[in-house]
This record gives C-alpha cells, structure tokens and sequence, in this order.
C-alpha cells in the first residue's frame, strides 16, 4: 500500500513558503542589480552600468576592506578565547557549570540590546572609562571597538559549541594520555585540538559569514562613522539602498555579499563535510 | 581522577566573568539610577539611592506597544514555522520522489543565504503585495529564513526513528496524517522544541526586516523601539538602559526555566 507513505502534497507548504520568500528575493537581487530603481517607481534596466561603477567605487572598495579587517580581527580575537572556555567549561565540575551559565547571559540580548548597551558603556563623558580612550568616536580604533562588542556577543555562542564539542571527546583518550603521564598542555594539543578540529571549521566559517554580514550592530553602534571609518560592506548597501535611494545599484553591492557568503560556506560544506552535519545527536 | 585544579585557566575564567558579567551590571545598575545621579556621579561611585522611576517612564513610552507587537510577531512566526516544517520533515524521510529530495537539497542550500543580502527585493515584494508597514511583512520574511534550519534539524531528528516503527504503524493500517500525528509529533518533540526556540530567538531579536519593512509607531517591534528610544529619551541614558533591560527579561525568564532547550536553540543545525 502506497498511501501509507506521506504524499509530496506534505512537503510543498514549507516549499512554496521558502521559495517565495527565500529563493525569488535571491532571483530578484541579481536582477535588481542589472536596474535603476530609487525604491518607489518601477526598476527598469539598465545593463551593466552598477557593475560598471562598482568596479570604480572607491568608497565600496574602502568597505570591502574594512569588512575583511573586521573579518580577520574578529576571528584572531574570537577563537582562542572561546575554544579555551569552551574546553574549560566541558569539565564536569559543579562550579564550571555555574560559571558557563552565567558565560552565556549575552546569547540572550538582542544585537540591538548589546548595541545600545555597549554604546552607553563607552560614552565618553558618562560611561565606564572617562578620561580613556574615545573608542566609537575614534577614527583610528573605532573599527576595533566595533570588533571589542561584536567578540562579546558572539563569543559566548561559539563557546556553547565547543563545550558540547569537548564534552563529546571520548574520555578513554583523556585517560590512556594520563597513564603515558602527557601533561595538561600535551593533551590538550595532542587530544583536544585534533578532536575538536570540525567544530573549529564550523565555528570559524559562522563566525566568518557572520562578521561578513554584521550590519545592526554597526548601524546603531556608529553608523559607519566616524566619517567613514567604519562602513562596512553590509551598512554600505544599506545607506546605499535606503538612504541613498539608488536600489539598484545597492543590489550589486547585495550581490557581491552572497557570493562572498556563499564562497565561505561551501568552504564549511567541503571541510567539514554534510556527515558531519547530519550526525549530530540531540541534547548531547 | 583527574582533580588536580587547573589555576591558570582558572584565573583565565574569571578574567571572562569580569568581562561577561561587567556591562550587564553596568547595565542593570546604570538602570536604576535617577537621571541626576547619572549625570552628576561616575558609574563607579556607589549611587545615593536606587529608583524604578526609569522603569516607569519606559513603560509609559510605548513599550507595551511594541512588547505586543513583538509577541504578535514571534508567535506567528512560530506557528508559520512548526506548521509548515513537520510534515515536510516527515515527507523528506519518508518520501522519496525525486521531487521532494531535490526540494530539500535546494532549501538546505538556503542555509548560506544571508538575510541581509536580500532586503531589497524582500522590500520589493512586501510594497507590491500591499504590505509595507505590517506586521506580516515582518513575518513573512523571517519564518522563510528560519526554515532551512528547522528542516535540517526536524530531518536529522525524524532520520534517526527506526523505519520500524513506521511499518508497525503501517500495518495497523494507519494513514499518513495519523502516522504524523501519533508517531512523529511525540517522537520529534525534543526536535520541535529546538526549533521553537531558535525561530521564537530569531523572530523576538530580529532588526533587519522590521528596520526596511515597517515605519510607524503602530507595527514597531521592540528592538527597533530600543533604538527610536535612543533618539527619544536623548541623554536619558538611564532610561534607555531600563528599556533594554525590560526587553531582555522575557527571554530572561526562558532561560530560568529552561536552559537546555534554550542553548539547544541557540546552537540549532550546528550544535553537537
């Protein structure tokens, strides 16, 4: 009996849902990059011409730039501290535990929350550090400052991932390390690292993409400034598109971000594997 | 076995306490301080006293509002979610046109869209389809981007029910949508749940489609309220810090009663 198998019917709804509003915007974006269109009337064609002005675009190079410093700066900072902690808080003790759930406490601000927060937090006549460095309103270390809350947000989530990660690390390897007598600093290289390097792939390329596509927090932290100290590629879209009101031509910029996006995750796909992904067991 | 502490990175977590737990105090202190206090005193100097009366301006700004709004939101695109990816997920393994796998394929590949990337022909559609400044538009949007991940972990999770089970059932002479309803809705609980609260954490944090997609007062969600406070309460920084507090408690509260589901959520299709 046939009917006893669900039909293709059950599948179409969440289908139909993502291709309308999924798959057709991705469609449209590079159409809407072959446009002139300033939000209100209708697009209409013309060719090349985006294209053409993005590759003489010197402020979208600038922001390209700045995108792969925050890139780079984010994971330098990122990594190490949270694949450490994340180690750390594997450990089964009563007080890590304690310590890991308050660890987690930012993963449930908004970005808007954390925007606004560290915002107030480095004012510089009120906030936490006056008389100290100007931070946002710095030119020279505004860009790194966006990285600073960016890092304090996203750190904790990919702690949550390689404590699950160490957690799962089978503890004969621990123990048999132990009787050779390798020290804490031996394991850690010679077990930990090795065991944990899918994670590290996965969070790396999150974290990658995710700083490729930062846009909130930088919008409310700076928007871009000062002058254009921190326009990054997303926020330049953004006023490009919607303040600028050129549309079309901020779909290019949309388009160069996709492929960018796209090139980073088919990297996860291909070192980390879909097995990897798929997997995975629950709650462990 | 292994008890022997280990100091330094010890001191190395307590470092990171600090600089977790540090702006949350800031947060929630700076909060309770009048306006006076924290213009006259530094943060670092104890306040005179504690007031709730940033609380109660907050409150009487709006914020309910947009509390609403927020609700409205994260509800509908849960339900939109849940509702569409449960028997998709059960067609996905159980099915196997060509059809229904090449769909699946051709989602998961939205896992690398990035949202940001696609506002303006979502704005495009939205203006089209008469819905600009709605809540729907923020809804739309938002469920079709949380759906590649809640199949992915729905499938992974229906993948593992033995195909026996299915075929005891089948025998019985159950049909599809019974099988749907007594066989994979409990056995994908655990599964659903996760899904639940990585879309709810989605809708309720969400900025980018509200910010292109809505306008007014009438259709704001919460975390944009936030930033229109910034430009309303203007050096009012205390009072902006209670709205931020307020819209943080919520999920807050989640995270009391349920922390496992919660960080599960967080960490949906990548966690191990």
């Amino acid at each position: 009996m046939s009917s006893q198998r669900p039909s293709a019917w059950y599948a179409v709804p969440a289908f139909a849902f993502f291709a309308l509003f999924a798959a057709l915007p991705m469609l449209l974006v590079i159409y809407l990059s072959f446009t002139a269109w300033d939000g209100l009337g209708t697009p209409t064609l013309n060719g090349g011409e985006n294209w053409s002005r993005l590759l003489d675009d010197a402020e979208a190079r600038a922001s390209v730039w700045r995108t792969l410093v925050l890139m780079v700066v984010s994971w330098l900072v990122q990594t190490p501290i949270a694949l450490l902690i994340g180690v750390w808080a594997a450990g089964k003790q009563r007080s890590r535990a304690v310590l890991s759930s308050i660890f987690f406490l930012p993963l449930l601000l908004s970005t808007a929350a954390i925007a606004l927060l560290w915002q107030a937090l480095l004012e510089p006549n009120f906030g936490a550090f006056v008389g100290g460095p100007l931070f946002l309103g710095d030119p020279d270390i505004a860009l790194y400052t966006v990285v600073l809350v960016i890092s304090w947000q996203f750190i904790p989530f990919h702690t949550l991932l390689y404590q699950g990660a160490a957690r799962a690390v089978p503890p004969s390897l621990y123990e048999a390390a132990t009787i050779d007598g390798a020290s804490r600093v031996s394991k850690f290289r010679h077990i930990t690292l090795p065991q944990l390097r899918y994670t590290i792939v996965t969070s790396s390329v999150l974290m990658l993409v995710g700083s490729l596509t930062t846009f909130d927090t930088v919008l409310i932290l700076t928007n871009g400034g000062p002058g254009t100290a921190t326009r990054i590629l997303p926020l330049h879209m953004y006023i490009t598109g919607f303040s600028g009101f050129e549309m079309g031509y901020a779909s290019a910029i949309a388009v160069v971000l996709v492929v960018l996006g796209t090139a980073l995750s088919l990297a996860v796909m291909r070192w980390s594997g879909f097995r990897q992904m798929s997997s995975q067991q629950e709650g462990s | 076995m292994k008890s022997r502490p280990n100091w330094p990175a010890g001191i190395f977590a307590l470092v990171w306490l600090a600089i977790v737990v540090g702006p949350l105090l800031y947060l929630v202190t700076v909060s309770l301080r009048t306006r006076a206090e924290y213009l006259g005193k530094s943060v670092w100097e104890m306040p005179d006293a504690l007031s709730l009366d940033n609380y109660v301006t907050v409150l009487t700004g709006g914020f309910g509002q947009y509390l609403l709004n927020n609700v409205i939101v994260t509800v509908a695109t849960v339900a939109i979610v849940v509702l569409v990816t449960v028997p998709a997920a059960y067609a996905v393994v159980r099915n196997t046109s060509q059809f229904v796998q090449r769909g699946f394929t051709l989602l998961l590949m939205g896992l690398a869209i990035p949202a940001q990337a696609t506002i303006i022909p979502v704005y495009l559609m939205i203006t089209r389809m008469q819905l600009y400044d709605t809540l729907t538009a923020i809804i739309l949007p938002t469920a079709a981007f949380a759906l590649p991940v809640a199949m992915l972990v729905l499938v992974n999770s229906l993948r593992d029910v033995p195909r026996e089970l299915y075929e005891a059932q089948a025998i019985d002479g159950a049909g599809p949508m019974r099988v749907l309803v007594s066989l994979v809705l409990p056995l994908a609980r655990p599964a659903i749940m996760t899904v639940v609260v990585y879309t709810a954490l989605n809708a309720w944090n969400g900025f980018l489609f509200p910010l292109v997609l809505t306008q007014s007062e009438s259709s704001r969600v919460l975390t944009l309220g936030l930033w229109d406070f910034q430009g309303q309460f203007g050096t009012n920084v205390p009072a902006l810090l209670a709205a931020v507090t307020l819209s943080v408690l919520p999920i807050f509260v989640v995270y009391l009663i349920g922390r496992r589901f919660l960080l599960s959520g967080l960490t949906a299709g990548f966690g191990k």
